[in-house]
Order: structure tokens, then sequence, then C-alpha cells
């Protein structure tokens, strides 16, 4: 345990709404490929600490450290850009677009190619059997239509632009798949069935390659059959190399998940531990449960 | 059984638009081939070319069938200028969802490009002539002012961008409105514009406006239109191509949430820009083909209520979609003139027989009634359905 290396650093990190400390000095590292429970009562400032930490907000005094560079006031899309990707509490997809566009708007954040390039499909490239549309049709004039396109595109070269596209569609599909929502590619956000769009946004997250990977309460309005088919989810992204922070009320869930636990009370780190450890932390316990009267 | 019904209840709805892109490729290309052919051929409508027939029933859609009707290839041309203005429009409106409600400053912007350096009479000609020693009947080819007017625009676009993009919603159309009329206020009192009396000889592709024009004439406008006309369809394909590109994603990402966008890696303020550029620099090309084919401009033609026609045409056809932007732009341009020439009206007192004298009125009238019956507009944007079905199923199932 003790080799693996840091890979996000909340160094005491305040955040303050006016007079409301939402955030009071707090400080925890995040491993490279575990799961990290952050769990505490409603208003405990998760939510907030993610926010802090996606650049939604400007921490007030602290800094968060990610991967050996300080990313704590830079623009969200550059902290994306430097590898963390977030979901919603509360989904926030981008409802008009398909399914599958809105996991190809995660992809675009690798992507280079801006509007002259779009525009007239500079630069190109020859000679890869790859980057060249697929022939598909059984026969008929379909075939000869798209053969004819194949050798046009052998011909004059495939632009950047293009490669990019056929790779994002390649990668964001199979990412919808990874989810478990690949039959929902082509309808409208706004249409899918929550569950599914509480998927969509993880796909979506997941298809801006990040090394860090922040779910905000996933299993919201889950019921217990999907919040297994969620954990085992959350297993597989982790099994592939991603680190996650996870916000989750369900005790279960974070329990049988995480690796390790933080817990926050009133903007407070009040505990940080192993899953046991930290459900008989007499803290936690009080956090959640209350303090008898002493008197 | 349900999923029996579903697919039953799928066929029933099946829209124009799923029909179309149901279409094979092939099939696709030749309709469109047709069409074009058809747009062409618009102002020989009800003639056959080359013959003295005519097709029954087409002739009556035109424009100069009635006593006192408009000149249908002029009403063509300003249709298609219109267009060019509702797609620019709908780049930065229907697509990248920032309310602009200045545009018409980008068309003056092009128009005044085209008139000041390439007209024989702009003050600016003069004054280039007189300090750089330059032949007394220069000014600048018209093939250059395009990209002069394409320049210039982007660059007003950026500029008014720049400070401004920072702002939403509401606020960002009250600034748009106010360099709108900013645009035209410098138009009519400095003295280097022209002023209130504008520019006259503004050239064309054959040079200054004169009686040996061979195509481009005052008195035959059809070549106007077709140019026209081409330039709508480039900036179609051009718009096509962004739409259905990293940047098209994420204007509609910035509409759709910005804040989620941006957590994504959209660099909004970039993608932003990037759409009032575009926007007007085809705002700039409808003014400089406006300015052109008039060859007269002055700054009263550019007031705030163009701009508020231009939003109107977006929105009654449909933000967002180009076909709808463009039918907005159509219906609002053709329909008054139409009507003018029907002769329909004639049960209305005198000064309501024309309907393009009270054709502001019109357009509220069809703005709330669209905005009741159908907010999306005549022609709602539907995403595109991308054709996955059986390559999804290839995708390898991952461990």
């Amino acid at each position: 345990m003790a080799e693996r290396s840091v890979l996000l650093k909340v160094d005491n990190v305040t955040l303050k709404f006016g007079g409301v400390v939402a955030l009071d000095s707090v400080s925890f590292d995040l491993y490279q490929g575990e799961i990290l429970g952050l769990i505490g009562p409603n208003g405990a400032g998760k939510t907030t600490c993610f926010n802090a930490m996606t650049g939604v907000y400007r921490p007030t005094s602290g800094q968060v450290v990610f991967d050996g560079q300080t990313v704590s006031g830079k623009k969200p899309y550059e902290i994306n850009h430097s590898g963390i990707a977030r979901t919603f509490q509360n989904i926030r997809l981008f409802p008009e677009m398909t399914a599958l566009e809105n996991v190809l708007v995660g992809t675009d954040s690798r992507h280079k190619v801006s509007a002259p390039g779009a525009l007239f499909g500079l630069p190109r490239r020859w000679g890869h059997e790859e980057d060249l549309p697929e022939v598909r049709a059984k026969g008929g004039p379909d075939r000869s239509w798209q053969e004819f396109k194949r050798s046009a595109a052998k011909f004059f070269g495939v632009s950047r632009h293009m490669q990019e596209e056929r790779a994002a569609e390649r990668k964001a599909l199979e990412l919808m798949h990874f989810c478990g929502i690949e039959r929902a590619a082509n309808e409208q956000a706004r249409n899918l069935p929550y569950g599914s769009q509480r998927r969509l946004e993880i796909a979506r997250a997941l298809a801006t390659e990040p090394k860090l990977l922040c779910l905000d309460e996933p299993a919201a309005g889950f019921n217990p059959a999907e919040k297994v088919e969620l954990m085992d989810l959350i297993k597989k992204i982790r099994d592939t190399g991603v680190t996650v922070l996870l916000i989750e009320h369900d005790m279960r869930l974070v329990m049988g998940v995480t690796d390790r636990i933080v817990v926050l009370e009133f903007g407070r780190k009040i505990a940080d531990g192993a899953p046991a450890e930290v459900r008989d932390n007499p803290k936690v316990i009080a956090a959640y449960l209350g303090v008898p009267d002493a008197a | 059984m349900t999923a029996n019904e579903n697919t039953v209840t799928k066929k029933k709805k099946r829209s124009f638009a799923d029909r179309w892109n149901g279409l094979p490729g092939w099939s696709r290309f030749f309709w469109i081939m047709g069409g074009v052919i058809f747009l062409f051929y618009l102002p020989e409508l009800g003639n056959i070319p080359g013959t003295n027939l005519e097709i029954p029933g087409l002739g009556f859609l035109r424009t100069d069938v009635g006593v006192g009707g408009s000149d249908w290839d002029s009403i063509l041309f300003r249709c298609a200028v219109f267009v060019l203005i509702a797609l620019g429009l709908n780049v930065v409106v229907g697509l990248a969802g920032l309310l602009d409600l200045g545009y018409v400053g980008f068309f003056a912007i092009g128009a005044y490009s085209v008139a000041l350096f390439g007209s024989q009479q702009s003050p600016v000609v003069k004054l280039l002539r007189a300090n750089f020693d330059l032949a007394p009947d220069w000014a600048l080819a018209w093939s250059w002012c395009i990209l002069l007017a394409i320049v210039l625009t982007m660059f007003s676009g950026v500029l008014l961008g720049w400070p401004t993009l920072r702002l939403r919603g509401d606020y960002l159309a009250i600034v748009t409105l106010g360099f709108g009329e900013i645009i035209r206020i410098i138009a009519r009192n400095s003295t280097i514009t022209g002023g209130p009396d504008g520019i006259t000889a503004i050239p064309g592709p054959e040079g200054a406006p004169n009686a040996q024009n061979k195509y481009f004439s005052i008195l035959d406008q059809k070549w106007w239109y077709w140019l026209a006309l081409v330039a709508v369809l480039v900036v179609i394909l051009a718009v096509r191509r962004l739409e259905n590109s990293r940047v098209g994603r994420s204007w509609l990402a910035i509409r759709e949430d910005e804040d989620a966008a941006a957590v994504m890696g959209v660099h909004g303020f970039k993608f932003k820009l990037w759409a009032f550029a575009i926007g007007a620099a085809i705002g700039g090309l409808s003014g400089l083909l406006f300015a052109s084919q008039q060859a007269f401009i002055d700054p009263s033609q550019f007031n705030v209520n163009l701009s508020i026609l231009f939003v109107a045409m977006v929105v009654v056809g449909g933000a967002g979609n180009m076909a709808g932007a463009a039918l907005g732009a159509i219906l609002l341009t053709y329909l008054p003139e139409r009507l003018r020439s029907l002769g329909a009206l004639e049960f209305l007192p005198e000064r309501f027989q024309d309907p393009a004298e009270f054709r502001y009125l019109l357009f509220g009238l069809a703005m709330v009634v669209v905005m009741i019956l159908r907010p999306q507009g005549l022609l709602p944007s539907k995403r595109r359905a991308r054709e996955l079905k059986d390559r999804a199923q290839e995708v390898p199932v991952n461990g």
C-alpha cells in the first residue's frame, strides 16, 4: 500500500461563501488506482469539495494538487484536460443532443481540430486503411455509392477532422457498451430513462480519458438491483486503471465498493480510513445518528 | 407484445426527417442535386426554358403575376440574401444559443466594406488615392472586397465577442442590441462613411454599375439571384461541416448547459468566439451582396428593426435547424410580396391592402402564433440519428 503514489492531494482547502464556511481546512490524499468514498450527512460539503476540485469554485485558501500540478484556481476545462472528470448530483446532460453526441462531447476534450480544420478538412493524410469509410452495404447502388466514397477518400486522403470523428464514434460506442447503454445511442438524452441518464453521465465523463473520475451520488434514486449493477460498473472502471472518488449516501454501496473512506461533517474532515474502521468510529456514528444527551 | 406495439407506433410516427435519413446516400445525393437544379431554375418559374411553353399553375407562385407585383428576380435575390443572414444568425442564436439582437451591425459592416473600399465615390477610396499615389480611378476590386468584408466582419465579431461573451442570456442580448445601433450611428455621423447621404456606385462582380454591364445589371436581376444562391449553397456546406464536428457539438453543449460543458473540457469562450466570428462573417457576406446589388447604401437601411426581423426569421423557422432558419427567411420575405400582388386584401381599408406596408405587424403576429402553436419553430431542430445499428453489435465485450 505504501508504495502507491498520491494522485490527488487536497491540501487544507477552505471555502467560504460570505460568512458560511462550507469547507474548513479539509485535507486528504487519493492514491493511484483506489476507490475512495467521500461520505457525510447532508450539507457536510461533499459536493462543494467536488466543485472546488473541478474548478467550479475557487478555494478561499489551500490548494488541490493533481498529478504533481496545482489545479486549484484553474478553469474547469483546463482541469478536465489535466485529467479529472466528474458527474453531477442532479443529472446535467445535454438534453437536446443524442446520447452518442453527449459522449462525443466528452471525447472532444482530447481532440485538436477546431473550426478551420473542420471547415477546410486540413491537414489530410493518405494510405491508412483504418481511416477510410467502411463499405457496409451487401450490394446494389448502396454498395457502389459506399465504394465510390471509399475510393474518393483513398484518392483525396482523409482529414484529421474525419479521423478524429471516426475514432471518437468508435470510442464513444465502446464506452456506451461498457456502461450498458449502447442501445440508447441515437435517443435524445432527455428521453432516456433515469438510470440510463446516470450511466450516460458516467460514459460522458469517461470519454474525456480521465485519470480520476469523481462520481457525485451516482446511485441516487436507484433500486437495490440497480445499485448492485452500479457497484460492478464502478469496480470495472477502477480495473481499467481509473481512480474513482465516490460521493454516496447508501452505506451498503459505499462499504461494498470503496477501499478507503473520508467522512466530512459541517465542512470538516472527521474520519479517514478503511471502511471497517470508519464504520466503528464513534465520531462518525455521532455525526450520522446524533449524540445521546449526556444529562 | 409490448415490443410489437412499440414498433407499430414508431412506424406510424416516421417523420419526413426520419425517412430522409433512412434513404441511402446516393439517393439523397440525387434528390439534393435535383433540388439545387430547381433552385437555379426558379427565375424562370412557370416557363420551360428555351420554349414559349408554360407549366400551368407554377406561374401563380411568382410575385409579378398580379397588378403592382414586384420583380420576381429581385424578390428571389432578396430571399437568398435573407436566407444567408438567417443561416449566419442561426449559428449564433440557434446552435450556440447566444441571443444576438445586433446582427444588423455585421450586415452593415459587410455592406460598408464593399461600399467604402470598392466604390469610386467613397471617401475612403478618395483618401487612399490622395495619400498613396494611386491611379485616379483606383478602387479595390470586387473580389478583394469579398475577402475584406469577411475579414472585417470576423474581426468585428471577435471585437464584440471578446468583452461581451462573458455575459449570459439577456445581458448579452442587450449589449449586442447596442452594438447594432453603434454601427449605424457611426455610419451616420462620421464623414468617412459618407454620413447620412450614404455611398453610391457600389461595384458588383462586373465592376462599378453602368449600362454596359452584361449580366449583373440593374434591369435583369437573375444573375444576382444566382450569385446569392451560390453563396447560400457554399455557406450551407460550410455550416453543415461545422455542425457535425467538434465545433458544432461544443456549440450545442454550451447552449444546453454551459457549466457542465466546461467541466467536460469544452473551452466555452473559444467556441463562443468562433460562433460569433463565423456568424459575423456570413452576415458580412450577405451585407456585401446586398450592397452590391443595390449599388447604393445609407445608414437608415440598417436600423434595429432589421435585427429584430432577422431574429424573427430564425425563431419562426426553427432555431438550430438550417432548413428551419432558411424557411423562416423565405416566408418572411416572400409572403408579404406575394400577398401584395395577389390583390386578395381588397376588402380591407386601403391602407391595409398592401401587406408589405404593415409587414412588421404581420411578423409580430406570426411570432405570437408560432410561439403558441409551435414554440420550437416551424421546423424544429432534431439531432441526426446515426447509422450505427449493425455496428453497435460488433463492439467487443469489454471485461
